[in-house]
């Protein structure tokens, strides 16, 4: 165990949020030996995974990336970047890339970058399926073949193994495909020997900024100190700072069980954990444990098209029809079925108002839940009118015929004969193009974690003064 | 005599997120460790209570209690998946509502 401190700089809870730049400031001041910072999630859903696109700003990836390249140059310290373009597959990766390549230009930078695509081949996962080494994730469907033939992207969370390679390479930055998220802040430190639980729970906080302190913020940066047996816990802007109980809580975030977190081949288990405040806004870390799952586990994560969408919004104001709504759209949709539109295609109302953020498990529209409360009915509601079909032809048809059929509707007791929908746009159709599900959501063991996905996508890319050698 | 308890006014924190596509996550933050202990030692949170707030079945709730942060936090089935067609909250954070209408007799 080394005697001396490891200090990290996290800018931000996803690349492209972007910081305070006077945060930042105060972290470099700090003399890291590490700038890291996830780049991704799942959480936007599944069409950025399936399209290859990014859910974050190119102009502020770009922005967060220069602060962090830049930095890391001036201090000599490793920059690494997980989940490149906010999904990590090859797309992704692809463009992070490009924005390095332009920023390593535009500064005239020189350093060395490995990158890590997380891809894994359907041939690798058919052959795991056949052998049985395939794990369902709580409520997650059996993967099948026609899951898996129709997944457009499939990428591997990968753990610390390979980022510890690049990094025991010497390389000034490491670009990674889809991480488990800890492993850009864990890897440098683990690979120097520091304890890898402490490291793993260390780059857990810090993977989120500043969302773990207190106010928190996804926008604004993180520091952390690991040494022997704790790490301490940083906000850099005099606005936050870390409690006992704001690092606690950040452990619940997103996750199933505080105690235990899974991840690429082990647990991390927080069950004998202490946070200890050490004034100054800052929080003391001890006794995260590393229990190490056998086999070895990586989590897949993939995407396919399902269909084509078509949205309309539209608001109603007339208290009749309001009254009446869940019955008028049964009607409206019955209609539109009679008439042939959208046979092979998926109708929802979004009823906002009403029961559109929680849908059938409104308690406020189900009677008898508990918590359920009565009060008066709404004086307006939005409606989004959601068409789900093979083409996108299809998918404009059912939203067409689905609006102009509410717009006419005649129900019951109905005076307002001249229209039922107030639309804020013309037009008030719009075609969303596709429309993805996560097809893939399991365990697969593996053997050699540090070669996974593969050894040959693998490359060192050196710039010199920005230019691209070799 | 009886008091009446209710979440909003026991919690500091009462909010709902995806963990992973599959399942959403209720985190309650209590005020302090003796309203956390009043909760905890009472089970006044218990898979059954969510199961019913949230139209799912009772084995499909799990609920951790979390001493460091005085929290407890349920984990349960999404409806639907994140971003399957007719999903209503992608990332899950506007799910919390019910909760916050909660109230025992004590």
């Amino acid at each position: 165990m080394p005697s001396s401190e490891f200090r990290v700089l996290s800018p931000t809870a996803i690349l492209g949020y972007g910081f305070p730049a006077a945060s930042f400031e105060a972290g470099v001041d700090r003399r890291p030996d590490l700038i890291a910072v996830d780049a991704g999630s799942t959480d936007p859903g599944p069409y950025y995974l399936g399209s290859g696109k990014p859910f974050t700003n190119r102009a502020f990836v770009k922005r967060d990336l220069r602060y962090m390249l830049v930095a890391g140059r001036k201090l000599g310290v490793p920059v690494v970047i997980g989940t490149a373009g906010g999904s990590g597959a090859a797309p992704h990766l692809a463009w992070c890339r490009t924005i390095i390549e332009e920023i390593a230009r535009e500064e005239g930078l020189s350093f060395r970058m490995a990158v890590i695509p997380s891809d894994v081949p359907k041939s690798v996962v058919r052959a795991a399926l056949a052998a049985g080494k395939i794990e369902s994730l709580p409520y997650v469907p059996p993967l099948t073949e026609e899951a898996l033939e129709g997944t457009t992207n499939l990428v591997a969370q990968i753990g610390l193994e390979p980022v510890m390679a690049a990094l025991g390479e010497g390389v000034d930055v490491v670009l990674a495909g889809r991480c488990y998220d800890p492993v850009n802040f864990a890897a440098l430190p683990a690979l120097r020997g520091y304890d890898e639980a402490l490291a793993l729970h260390m780059g857990k906080i810090l993977e989120c900024g500043a969302i773990a302190a207190t106010p928190g913020s996804g926008a604004d940066c993180a520091f952390a100190t690991l040494s022997g047996d704790a790490f301490v816990l940083e906000a850099l802007n005099p606005l936050r700072k870390f409690t006992v109980e704001s690092a606690a809580a950040h452990t619940l975030y997103e996750k199933s069980d505080p105690y235990h977190l899974p991840g690429p081949g082990g647990v991390l288990d927080l069950s004998a954990c202490s946070f200890e405040e050490l004034g100054g806004g800052a929080v003391a870390v001890r006794g995260s444990r590393h229990v190490p799952t056998i086999p070895y586990k990586v989590k897949l994560e993939g995407a396919r098209p399902v269909g084509f969408r078509t949205v309309c919004v539209a608001g109603v104001r007339d208290p009749i029809l309001i009254a009446s709504i869940e019955e008028v759209l049964e009607a409206v949709r019955t209609q539109v079925r009679s008439m042939g539109g959208g046979e092979n295609g998926e109708l929802h109302f979004h009823v906002y108002g009403r029961n559109g953020v929680m849908g059938d498990a409104e308690p406020m529209t189900a009677a008898g839940m508990p918590g359920a409360t009565i009060r008066e009915a709404p004086y307006e509601l939005g409606i989004v009118i959601e068409a789900v079909a093979a083409s996108q032809d299809e998918a404009d048809t059912l939203a067409s015929v689905t609006r102009s059929t509410l717009l006419h509707y005649g129900y019951r007791g109905r005076i307002s004969t001249a229209g039922n929908l107030a639309f804020p746009f013309s037009p008030s159709d719009t075609p969303m193009g596709k429309v993805y599900e996560f097809s893939v959501y399991h365990l697969m063991e593996l053997e050699d974690p540090e070669n996974f996905p593969s050894r040959e996508g693998r490359e060192t890319v050196t710039f010199n003064k920005g230019r691209i050698e070799g | 005599m009886k008091t009446k308890l209710r979440l909003i006014d026991a919690a500091r924190v009462i909010r709902s997120k995806n963990s992973g596509p599959y399942e959403l996550t209720l985190d309650v933050l209590f005020a302090d460790r003796k309203t956390y202990e009043l909760f905890r030692d009472r089970r006044l949170i218990d898979p059954p209570l969510v199961a019913g707030l949230y139209g799912v079945a009772e084995g499909e709730v799990s609920v951790v209690w979390f001493e460091p942060a005085n929290a407890v936090k349920a984990t349960l089935r999404r409806r639907l998946p994140s971003g399957a067609p007719g999903d209503s909250d992608i990332y899950g954070a506007q799910q919390h509502g019910p909760l916050l209408g909660l109230e025992w007799e004590l």
